[in-house]
């Protein structure tokens, strides 16, 4: 097991099962959320809270406005891959809208990149 | 506020949020952390990834196997350029076991800043690699150190066997205003690559 050694240092930090949350998915239901996906919770829905854990609801407390994965999973500091089967579950019942950050072509829009650029000169 | 409030959200096309990726990548100790935390506050991001190889399945009970994850810790930060319209900058992990992880983090980037310390250049060969091979727009931003010999970038491109078109800047890591242009590089260059690959009616 001399290979197994070299993952069990500081820097790799310690191995734990961290999926006891998510009830041992390690997957998500359907995609998989990209970390600058813009998350925004449904407003005027009742919530039904069965079968919903703490961690949902205080997701879903995050994206009052939209929010990105990335900064939902520092905010609430769970391991990224936890959050994105959280906010799975959460899409399934339709308690989220998901903002995709490329346009379907995959090519950011010319316009916004020189916009990009500008707004950095002025930093 | 970063984003609009959901009234804002929904208003149409012109009004949609847009987030933008940039990975700033670099072999261990070239100081990305220190590049991302001189434009922005530093976030910390945690990630479990499973453990592959030998060694990846440490129980067997009851025939269930169970699967043991190893912690990385990645830094990100985010620049706001306007309401609605937000840079992410996330520092790709540096040593090669964590490498799985980095097709994930690529994925839909608009483009990567590889940071090279000129005493270990080697080191940022696999991120030019992977970057030149996933086609994304990169830029290589020599970081100098203090007690690192000044390199010229002709020096450097031609040790990292760079195509002509990817360019090569000297920055200091610690600077905001020298990391700001190093950004305003990448984003240039991306946009060169992007109008070419349009002009060529190919898709990136």
């Amino acid at each position: 097991m001399a290979d197994e050694d070299q993952w069990l240092d500081e820097e790799a930090g310690p191995v734990v099962r961290p999926y006891a949350l998510t009830r041992g998915r390690t997957r998500p239901t359907g995609e998989v959320l990209d970390l600058i996906t813009l998350v925004t919770a449904v407003r005027g829905v009742e919530v039904d809270t069965a079968g919903l854990d703490p961690e949902h609801l205080a997701l879903l407390q995050m994206c009052r406005l939209p929010a990105s994965v990335a900064d939902l999973a520092a905010d609430l500091d769970l391991p990224l891959g936890v959050v994105q089967i959280l906010l799975a579950d959460l899409r399934v019942r339709s308690l989220i809208h998901v903002h995709h950050p490329t346009p379907p072509a995959g090519l950011p829009d010319p316009r916004i990149l020189r916009e990009v650029a500008d707004g950095l000169r002025r930093l | 506020m970063a984003f609009g409030g959901s009234e804002a959200y929904g208003r149409g096309p012109g009004e949609a949020p847009v987030t933008i990726k940039i990975l700033i990548a670099g072999g261990f100790g070239a100081g990305k952390t220190t590049l991302v935390g001189a434009v922005t506050e530093i976030r910390a991001l945690r990630t479990e990834e499973p453990l592959s190889g030998p060694g990846t399945y440490v129980d067997n009970l009851d025939g269930v196997e169970q699967k043991a994850t190893t912690t990385v810790a990645m830094d990100f930060g985010r620049i706001t350029i306007r309401d609605n319209l937000v840079i992410y900058l996330f520092g790709t992990p540096g040593q090669e076991r964590f490498w799985f992880m980095w097709d994930e983090l690529a994925s839909g980037a608009l483009g990567a800043v590889v940071l090279a310390d000129t005493r270990r250049l080697a080191d940022c060969f696999p991120s030019v690699d992977f970057f030149e091979r996933r086609g994304v727009p990169f830029v290589v931003a020599v970081n100098c150190f203090e007690g690192a010999r000044r390199h010229r970038p002709e020096d450097v491109r031609s040790a990292l066997d760079l195509d002509p078109g990817v360019p090569v800047v000297l920055c200091d890591a610690r600077q905001r205003s020298s990391v700001r242009d190093v950004l305003i590089a990448l984003i240039e260059h991306a946009l060169r690559v992007l109008q070419r690959a349009r002009a060529a009616g190919t898709s990136v």
